[in-house]
């Protein structure tokens, strides 16, 4: 192997990389005030004291959004000043690729999980299978699922009932499935330099994912009040909510993600063959979308 | 230099070799007095031998260039550096190796794993830090059952006596079981994880909350066997060793008898009128088996993880407050277990009389087994 | 901000580091911030040491002198974690940002401001985790592996704030993974091609790709511990259907991986040095890279070896041993492969080649050990004695620090410009490894004896070899305040180095000067 140093200036492309930044370091401090005082209220919560840790938690929160702002509109500018050259473009792309990709592992160890109790766990408890003899310890108790008695029912306390897939489940489902479409048509809107028809569709999106959200926020609080399904009713209620909220969770940032692209776009941000945003937010978009059918189909139907 | 400290390197290893065939230590896995022992035993020595084996060549190969190939003595390098032959074959061998070791150990799992046509089960429940051990069977009300605890004394573990030869492998009382009949083992545990060893059975097993585990033996000499909890379960986890106590089957049935008249002999206590002093004396002993290794023998516990109970306003304050608790157990901290399933009235209301008057805590109260009795039947 | 926005390239990529403190704190240039991963890594290393010999201290006679139960569980815990994932871990990572922009002609890494977030996130959750030593009720006290109920139930609070400090650790991996995909995919200079990418580049591939796909898991594995604790829910407890089972599958589901995490770019450092010292190319250098993926892949269905004894059904056992065994296969591609490049070779034996031969001897040593262990009938006499600990210092520390230490003399020329001591570094390998010997390899006859780990006083019968383990301990220790020396030294008083102070070495790194300027590549290399 030998290398020549010899100027190819004029073939190749310069790869931008930034100067010192303060960004980063910020970026940790926050973080790290954000899941202290999280600590400290969690604690102080499940002791019965009082503590500050809310406050801290805030205030890193408030670090955090301040900082990441800061830190995206660098990016943007970076952009426009033509300093993001194609090579920097495609770093970004694995970027948030393998980004993805790990957001995916996180979902896969909740689904794990859930796979995990249903075909092993429960079975066994309930007196079936190779370690059916686990049955000993909780006489009576016999598996079905969705669960609607506990191997302890006082320890954790059962729902009456579980939510019906083919209510609002099912319009949750279209709406996030229609919600991909209607960023799809965005995105082509947008290549096509279409400006007028993005900001639409982009729009329709974007109230799709609330409406999702509002839903889903419905279907909670008629699962905690009337349903006496909750975290604490035993593993259906808590692998149920884990991966719900979760998944809630993520359509919420992605919601955010698409309306920081709305405003962009309608401060004429994005050209046709270079929206890198717009792309990062639909991927992300289309990740979530993804993880719902999933959940539909493993968590509300079978 | 190099050459000056391996020499260095090899003469303390020599010195430390020769210490070794000195002293009798053990410096393998005991053979084991049943037959799986012995299986796992043989493949134990299977596989050091095929490592040893494959070790001698590879390591053989690299000294050899070591000392043949150092530029020192001239040696120019060669150029060759692929060759798929040999790569195949340093496939192919270690896959062959690694399926006969598979076929070897394939029959003994599957041996491990058949809990079928056992002549006896026992139960065997971790706690914090001891086993109970229930010798389980049709009748209810037939069925033995106890606790095993560490029987070493503190002194030995301060350092304030010399340390007896079982030191930290010693239990108040051990498990029994009979030789030459299969005994299946079925294993839980009341709170955190155990694991239930005795390496010359060749078993162990994890203890599992909420879950239950099963394994089995025939042991096929009399003896004592003995072993340790294997699981992280916290504070004493170092200290709950098992011993088992194999005896020939017809001392095994005595020894069985024995104990059942102790349980009928136990109820019969619990009726009987007991006095202050009586009550004091249990008391203490079964505070230094149960309570002392977190409340401590001095009553002043290890704040904040263990509260004192010197001048403890449970201690000292209202008497039902106090059977609760030690009967229930903590609603806060699992850590403070329920000790009504693990004792008998007697023992709670000798240990609860005690704490309520030990250490200067002096309040002259007295818990008889029938306040236990009235307690539960109110519950 | 501070981010550069002027017109165009030329002249901002050629301004030297910043002055003082500012340099570090806001640095986005790889070499720093390999520095102060490496030097991160080091301070850990120390940290993890101390608490081991606190382990090794009370463990040097049988009873109990130094410390209490309860505290001693804190110090196995935390001696675990520290040098898990303070010390081994961003040693490679220190590794990976300082060399592969240098070894695929690349000027940074690919996203030079989230590499100083992966590392600043770093010290402070270590500092939250070590500040559980000083909370009510102490520190982790439920071992590295943190068994549920133990660690959720039965938990002191301070887990709260250890489960916190994995999750932004494990961000940091995450994004330092991110990076170093990025950087391999997307930045070699051209002519670069894969095949002839060095094997350091090729493992870290590989272990980064292991890291985005484990991390992420052990982050929902301590979230399910978070809930349990404080929101009631019934993961770990049977009680609710759950089970405490599920929580070890999750964690070994990462926790394997893991371990080729710390060994994978060992293996590539080893490579690098092994050809140079013996002046003849890799053998087998296409087997190597398929090795390393067939280990990567393997790793993920082998998990289970860790449970044999927590009761899986019959054919999981079956399963799990041989996918584990099968390990050994490509695993012994690559002992062979390093080997057969010493054989008819020009050796000479500076430092780095001594630790190189040493972690090629005692790591095999470590994955015979490991071998044994995946035979699941004997494992249920093996597991959780310290026949266990033995195995997995073999391959951690012969393993995974020495070949750090390989790295750190084989590039510290490169790194600061100028030759570490040779007799200083030869003395720092002896002792070393004579000490790490007579620490470990007792350990293997007092498990197979019958001694569990993780126990503050054992039966009588093991006190010779405790004894023994004990002293190879403070000795293994004490010599690593040599190698802080040497390195220091090194750093002020060291001989200039040349741009290639080894004859026998290849890549691109040697190509540029020493020290390697603050900016390397910042024209592609061309490489043929
Ligand atoms: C760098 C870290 C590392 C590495 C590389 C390995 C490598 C291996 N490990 Fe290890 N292991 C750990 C770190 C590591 N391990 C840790 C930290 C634990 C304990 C965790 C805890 O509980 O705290 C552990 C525990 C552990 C267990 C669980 C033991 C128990 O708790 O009961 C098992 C069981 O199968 C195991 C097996 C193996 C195997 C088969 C390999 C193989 O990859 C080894 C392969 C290598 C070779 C075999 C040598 C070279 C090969 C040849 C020369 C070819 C020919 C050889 C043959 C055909 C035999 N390991
Ligand atoms: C990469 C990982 C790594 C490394 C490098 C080490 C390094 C060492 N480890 Fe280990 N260890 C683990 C990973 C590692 N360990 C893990 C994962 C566990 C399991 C934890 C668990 O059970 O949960 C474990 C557990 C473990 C145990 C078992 C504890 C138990 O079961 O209770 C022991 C006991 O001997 C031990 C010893 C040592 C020693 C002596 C070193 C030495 O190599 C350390 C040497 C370094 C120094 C000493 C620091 C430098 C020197 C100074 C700071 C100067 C001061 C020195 C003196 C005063 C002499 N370790
Ligand atoms: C594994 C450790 C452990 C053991 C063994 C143990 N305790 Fe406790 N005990 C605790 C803890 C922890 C608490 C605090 C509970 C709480 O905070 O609600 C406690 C609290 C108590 C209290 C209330 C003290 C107060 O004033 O709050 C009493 C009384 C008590 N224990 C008695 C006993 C008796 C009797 C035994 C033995 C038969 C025993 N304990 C064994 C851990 C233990
Ligand atoms: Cu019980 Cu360890
Ligand atoms: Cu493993």
């Amino acid at each position: 192997m030998s290398a020549t140093s010899d100027n190819h200036a004029s073939e190749h492309e310069h790869y931008f990389v930034p100067a010192q930044s303060r960004l980063p370091i910020y970026t940790a401090l926050a973080m790290f005030l954000m899941v202290y005082g999280a600590g400290s209220m969690f604690n102080a919560m499940t002791q019965g004291h009082d503590s500050n840790g809310e406050w801290i938690m805030f205030i890193g929160f408030l670090g955090l959004a301040f900082v990441l702002y800061q830190w995206f509109s660098a990016i943007i500018k970076e952009n426009h000043a033509g300093l993001v050259g194609d090579q920097l473009n495609r770093s970004y792309v694995w970027g948030m690729s393998w980004f993805i990709f790990s957001e995916v592992m996180f979902f896969f160890a909740f689904f794990g999980a859930l796979f995990y109790l249903r075909t092993f766990v429960g079975p066994w408890i309930g007196g079936e299978g190779a370690k059916g003899v686990t049955n000993m310890l909780w006489e009576g108790f016999e598996y079905s699922w969705p669960m609607l008695s506990n191997p302890d029912n006082d320890a954790f306390v059962p729902p009456h009932d579980v939510i019906n897939p083919w209510h609002l489940p099912l319009i949750n489902t279209l709406i996030l499935v229609t919600s991909s479409v209607t960023l799809t048509i965005a995105h082509h809107a947008l290549e096509a330099g279409k400006r007028k028809q993005l900001n639409i569709w982009l729009g329709a999106t974007i109230v799709l994912g609330l409406v999702f959200l509002f839903f889903q926020a419905e279907e909670y609080i008629e699962a905690y009040s009337h349903l006496g399904l909750t975290l604490a009713s035993g593993i259906y209620g808590s692998t149920f909510f884990m991966l719900t909220g979760f998944h809630g969770a993520h359509v919420t940032i992605g919601t955010f993600m698409l309306i920081v692209q709305f405003f962009r776009s309608l401060r004429g941000h994005f050209e046709p063959e270079d929206h890198f945003g717009f792309k990062a937010s639909a991927w992300y978009w289309h990740f979530v979308d993804v993880v719902w059918v999933c959940l539909f189909v493993f968590v509300y139907i079978l | 230099m190099p050459s000056k400290l391996l020499k260095g390197g090899v003469a303390l290893f020599a010195v430390l070799l020769s210490a070794v065939t000195q002293a009798d230590w053990t410096l393998n896995m005991p053979q084991g007095v049943t037959d799986i022992s012995d299986q796992v035993y043989s493949l134990h020595m299977l596989t050091f031998w095929v490592c040893v084996g494959i070790g001698v060549v590879v390591f053989g190969v690299m000294f050899y260039s070591i000392i043949k190939h150092r530029r020192s003595k001239g040696a120019v390098a060669d150029n060759f550096h692929e060759s798929t032959a040999v790569e195949l074959a340093w496939t192919l061998i270690p896959a062959a190796i690694i399926v006969y070791i598979g076929i070897q150990a394939f029959p003994v799992l599957k041996n491990m794993y058949d809990f079928e046509d056992s002549e006896l089960t026992v139960e065997i429940v971790g706690y914090q830090w001891k086993w109970r051990y229930t010798y389980l069977s049709d009748d209810p009300t037939q069925q033995v059952s106890y606790f095993s605890n560490l029987a070493t004394p503190a002194e030995q573990i301060r350092n304030r006596t010399d340390k007896g030869e079982n030191y930290l492998l010693e239990v108040d009382e051990p498990l029994v079981l009979p030789v030459g009949s299969k005994v299946r083992f079925v294993l839980t545990a009341a709170d955190v994880i155990h694991s239930w060893w005795v390496p010359q059975l060749g078993v162990k097993k994890d203890a599992i909350p909420g879950i239950v585990n099963e394994s089995w033996t025939i042991i096929n000499e009399p003896g004592i066997y003995r072993g340790q909890c294997t699981e992280l379960c916290g504070k004493d986890h170092g200290f709950m060793p098992v011993v088992v106590q194999a005896l020939p089957q017809a001392e095994f049935d005595e020894w069985m008898a024995g104990k059942k008249e102790e349980a009928a002999k136990l109820a019969e206590l619990t009726q009987k009128d007991w006095t202050y002093d009586e009550l004091m004396e249990v008391g203490e002993s079964v505070y230094q088996k149960n309570c002392a290794s977190c409340h401590q023998a001095n009553g002043e516990g290890l704040p904040p993880t263990f509260p004192a109970l010197k001048d403890s306003p449970i201690a000292t304050g209202d008497v039902m407050a106090h059977i609760d608790i030690v009967v229930n157990g903590s609603a806060q901290n699992p850590a403070m277990a329920a000790f009504g399933p693990q004792l008998s009235e007697v023992d709670l209301a000798a240990v609860i009389t005690y704490e309520r008057n030990a250490w200067g805590n002096d309040t002259g109260d007295m818990v008889t087994p029938v306040d236990i009795l009235n307690y539960n039947a109110g519950q | 901000m501070t981010t550069t926005t002027h017109d165009h390239h030329d002249d901002h990529a050629h301004h030297g580091p910043a002055k003082g403190l500012a340099r570090w704190l806001f640095s986005t240039n790889h070499k720093d911030i390999g520095t102060l991963y490496l030097w991160f890594s080091f301070a850990m290393f120390f940290l993890g040491g101390v608490f081991a010999m606190v382990i090794r201290a009370e463990l040097f006679q049988p009873g109990l002198q130094l410390v209490e139960p309860a505290f001693f569980n804190q110090m196995t815990t935390m001696h675990g974690l520290v040098m898990v994932f303070g010390a081994v871990m961003p040693a490679f990572v220190g590794l990976a940002n300082w060399m592969i922009p240098l070894m695929i002609g690349a000027p940074d890494m690919a996203l030079p401001r989230m590499n100083n977030l992966s590392f600043w996130i770093l010290p402070f959750a270590f500092a939250m985790l070590a500040s559980t030593l000083f909370m009510e009720g102490g520190a982790p006290n439920f071992g590295w592996t943190f068994y549920a109920p133990l660690s959720t139930t039965y938990a002191p609070p301070s887990v709260t704030f250890f489960i916190f400090a994995v999750h932004i650790m494990g961000a940091s991996s995450i994004m330092g993974a991110i990076n170093v995909i990025a950087t391999i995919i997307n930045m070699r200079a051209p002519g670069m091609t894969w095949m002839k990418l060095p094997l350091f580049v090729w493992t870290w591939l590989i272990t980064a790709f292991l890291l985005i796909a484990v991390m992420p898991v052990l982050a929902g594995v301590v979230t399910m511990m978070l809930m349990d604790i404080h929101f009631g829910t019934a993961f770990f407890d049977a009680a609710g259907g759950g089970s405490p089972v599920l929580f070890q599958h999750v964690f070994w589901f990462f926790g394997h991986p893991e371990v080729y995490i710390m060994i994978l770019p060992a293996f590539g450092v080893v490579s690098a040095i092994i050809p140079a010292f013996s002046r003849k190319k890799l053998f087998g250098y296409s087997s190597m890279v398929y090795a390393t993926a067939s280990i990567a892949f393997l790793s993920f269905i082998v998990w289970a070896h860790h449970m044999f004894t927590v009761g899986i059904p019959f054919a999981g056992e079956l399963f799990f041993m041989i996918a584990t065994m099968l390990i050994a296969v490509p695993t012994g591609v690559k002992v062979f492969n390093w080997v057969t490049t010493m054989f008819r070779g020009s050796l000479t034996f500076e430092t780095p080649m001594l630790f190189s031969i040493a972690f090629v001897v005692l790591f095999t040593i470590g994955g015979f050990s490991g071998l044994m262990l995946a035979v699941a009938p004997a494992d249920f006499q093996y597991h959780d004695t310290y026949f266990v600990v033995a195995h997995f210092h073999y391959v951690l520390v012969p393993g995974a620090v020495f070949s750090i230490m390989a790295a750190a003399y084989y590039w510290l020329p490169k790194w600061s410009g100028r030759m570490y001591n040779e007799t200083l570094g030869k003395t720092h390998f002896w002792l070393s490894f004579v000490g790490v010997n007579v620490t470990f390899f007792p350990q293997h006859f007092i498990g197979l004896a019958g001694m569990p780990r993780r126990i503050p006083d054992y039966a009588v019968q093991f006190a010779d070899f405790n004894m023994v383990s004990s002293i190879g301990a403070f000795l293994f220790g004490a010599s690593q305040l040599l190698f802080l020396f040497i390195v220091i030294h090194t750093i002020v008083a060291g001989k200039k180095a040349k741009a290639k102070p080894w004859d026998g070495a290849e890549g691109l790194e040697w190509t540029v000067p020493s020290p390697a300027p603050f900016h390397t590549f910042d024209t592609p290399p061309k490489v043929d």
